[in-house]
């Protein structure tokens, strides 16, 4: 995993609500073997028409929005666990992604791959959409070390959670499987400590 | 020893705590995994992961694989002809190959999807801990076990070390009592706390089933309230085993035999909520205010009675008018009597022998309408063999309806089954997100009881109309 940096940049607005993991990435662009190249496909129905051509309604089609950091209505990435979605959000170059509510699964997939999930209350998910509704290219400061996110023009500012432990994972760009593999004799101890409930799990 | 550990612990508790191998810095607990089921679909990309570090799968065993997400269901025998597709489902036979693992491919006996397999081969136990790179591995739940769906990353993680780094999760406990009116299903239930709920209601939670109508429902009832856990938000869903499901375990293939069968039944039967266990959330319902349910949104949060009316627009967030928009449906409007192009059947929440045999037992004798597409698609190849020694693939036949082989099907538009455009399908999975059947599709959720009465009507009936 790549390591965060501090990311200043305009933003792309998404005000839709329970936007699900089926949208982010379609089923049918599910059947690449590596990570590389789902950004292509990010918000594909939303983006393109069946013949291919760009929607002229859909804000990432609209020259107006760019940057690396996505807001977006309440309940983000609901569905389906699709690191896909993650991936293809990482891919079209999303650095962040702020909303007021993030789904579970999502939000950990996105930790997982260098994809900063940065949750902000309602009332300041609004005023970010205000500010950017107010000038398309208004700055936005994402500190993962100070947890803040600022809205420079105004100087406004809203702290976000993050657990400590995937704080550090996303500064250091350590995935956790680093650590798993740092404690193979306390698994296997584990294991045998724990045999007598565990007889009906080996396949035979 | 364990007995006093587990003084007024949740039933979640007690099984997380006999898994966490200790806590890692900032307070995260390292989790064993008992039991891991992968499919093509999440699972390439980690085992180039593995490749790329050189590393082996830890516990082979632990593992099984199968194919159901890109299957076609028709011509099984025959190559896959979707060329991505079949490179998919080509990597996974190569995969297991390669790293040593128990593959229940096409062809096999035991193929199916992921979520109907694990427990109809006795794989799922209560007391487990159970994942797999997909969101509906809350089904296991239904045998009182700790299950619930991972990202690729993870699946990688619990491939090279067996275990996952996790924050407990917050309890919930969900209490249906009272009895179930005739008509109404297991389906019904869950879309009902669904709708209520909201699909975000259970976001962070793990939630615990309870109550007389869930005690009194068979295990594939059961599986159909687990299945829908993570639509509400929840990580997943369990219920407490009983008799019901050490009966259902009995002589699986892959349970415990014999004596060993007795020794983790004892064990089995003390995996409860004690009675002062606490839970952050409670929730209480009574089973005689479900109705048959309908979603006529785009989220299974959405979901009306079927004699209920869609919410009128006042005070509703532009997210609602977009979702009626896609789904050509009128606030304040009535889903009765709508009519609908495509029956679809199947899905890990509804594609068991018990939903065959009911949906069966419906459309007996009648006919589906004829423009209506309805396909029953069975959830592996055991409820495929079953189904036809039991005759129900003739029922379907006359009736006029397609009965196919086992996959996700129009579950999700991936494989060859797909809705069109604008079209309405009924449909006995679990989401009705835009574009989940197809791009443009139109998915109304509802029990398999619903989608088969729906399919002879041609419209949107209330199947207790229909029941004598
Ligand atoms: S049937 Fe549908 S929900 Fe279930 S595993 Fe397959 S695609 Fe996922």
């Amino acid at each position: 995993m790549e390591k965060y940096a501090q990311i200043r940049s305009y933003a792309i607005p998404l005000p839709n609500e329970d936007v699900d993991t089926d949208q982010i990435i379609p089923a049918r662009f599910l059947k690449a073997t590596t990570r590389e190249g789902f950004g292509e496909n990010l918000f594909r129905d939303w983006r393109y028409n069946p013949d291919g051509s760009p929607k002229a309604g859909f804000v990432l089609n609209n020259p107006l929005y760019g940057g690396q950091i996505l807001v977006a209505g309440r309940n983000f990435g609901c569905g389906s666990s699709r690191e896909h979605a993650a991936w293809a959000l990482y891919d079209y170059g999303i650095r962040v992604v702020v909303s007021s509510f993030f789904a579970d699964i999502f939000k950990g997939n996105a930790l997982n791959n260098g994809l900063l999930p940065v949750q902000v209350e309602e009332s300041f998910l609004q005023e970010i959409f205000l500010a950017i509704e107010a000038d398309p290219k208004a700055i936005f400061e994402v500190n993962l070390e100070q947890q803040t996110l600022t809205i420079i023009a105004s100087g406004a500012q809203a702290s976000f959670p993050i657990d400590p432990f995937r704080k550090m994972c996303m500064i250091n760009g350590y995935d956790d499987i680093d650590y798993l593999l740092s404690i193979q004799s306390d698994i296997e101890n584990f294991e045998q400590r724990q045999k007598r409930y565990f007889t009906n799990t080996i396949l035979p | 020893m364990q007995a006093e550990l587990n003084m007024n612990k949740t039933l979640f508790d007690k099984i997380w705590d006999t898994h966490v191998i200790k806590q890692a810095d900032g307070g995260l607990d390292v989790l064993y995994i008992d039991r891991h089921f992968i499919h093509e679909v999440t699972s390439p990309q980690a085992f180039d992961g593995l490749r790329k570090r050189g590393l082996c799968v830890l516990r082979p065993q632990q593992t099984v694989a199968t194919a159901d997400h890109n299957v076609p269901t028709k011509n099984q025998h025959l190559p896959i002809k979707e060329e991505l597709s079949r490179f998919q489902v080509n990597k996974l036979v190569e995969n297991c190959k390669d790293f040593g693992l128990e593959l229940y491919g096409l062809g096999h006996p035991y193929q199916g999807i992921v979520h109907v397999i694990g427990p109809e081969l006795g794989l799922t136990q209560p007391g487990m801990t159970m994942v797999c790179g997909d969101s509906h591995t809350s089904t296991h739940g239904a045998f009182g076990c700790i299950a619930f769906g991972i990202g690729t990353s993870q699946v990688e993680q619990v491939l090279a070390t067996q275990c996952l780094l996790q924050r407990r999760p917050k309890r919930m406990r969900i209490t249906v009592d009272g009895q179930l009116q005739p008509g109404v299903l297991a389906k019904d239930i869950i879309l009902y706390i669904i709708s209520k709920l909201t699909a975000a209601g259970g976001t962070g939670y793990f939630v615990e089933y309870a109550g007389e109508a869930i005690r009194s429902l068979s295990m594939e009832g059961r599986m159909t309230i687990c299945n829908m856990s993570i639509e509400m938000g929840a990580r997943g869903g369990l219920i407490a085993p009983d008799e019901t499901t050490i009966n259902y375990l009995k002589n699986r293939a892959f349970a415990p035999q014999g004596e060993e069968f007795e020794a983790a039944a004892a064990y089995w039967r003390t995996l409860y909520s004690d009675p002062g266990a606490e839970f952050e959330v409670e929730h209480h319902f009574d089973a005689a205010d479900i109705a048959p349910m309908v979603t006529y949104g785009t989220n299974p949060g959405m979901g009306i009675k079927i004699n209920e009316h869609i919410p009128t627009a006042a005070g509703q967030t532009a997210s609602f008018g977009k979702s009626l928009e896609y789904m050509g449906f009128q606030a304040g409007e009535q889903l009765l009597g709508k009519p609908i192009d495509y029956v679809f059947i199947g899905s890990c929440t509804n594609s068991r022998i018990e939903d065959l045999r009911l949906v069966a037992q419906f459309v007996k004798g009648k006919q589906k309408a004829g423009h209506v597409n309805a396909w029953i698609v069975p959830g592996s190849k055991q409820v495929e063999a079953q189904a036809k020694a039991e005759g129900l693939d003739r029922i379907f036949l006359d009736a006029g309806f397609d009965f196919r082989e086992p996959g996700c099907s129009a579950c999700l538009g991936m494989n060859e089954d797909k809705v069109p455009e604008g079209a309405y399908c009924i449909s006995t999975s679990n989401r009705n997100f835009e574009g989940r059947q197809g791009p443009g599709a139109r998915t109304i959720l509802a029990s398999p009881l619903m989608a088969a009465a729906s399919a002879i009507a041609g419209k949107i009936v209330d199947v207790r109309t229909l029941l004598n």
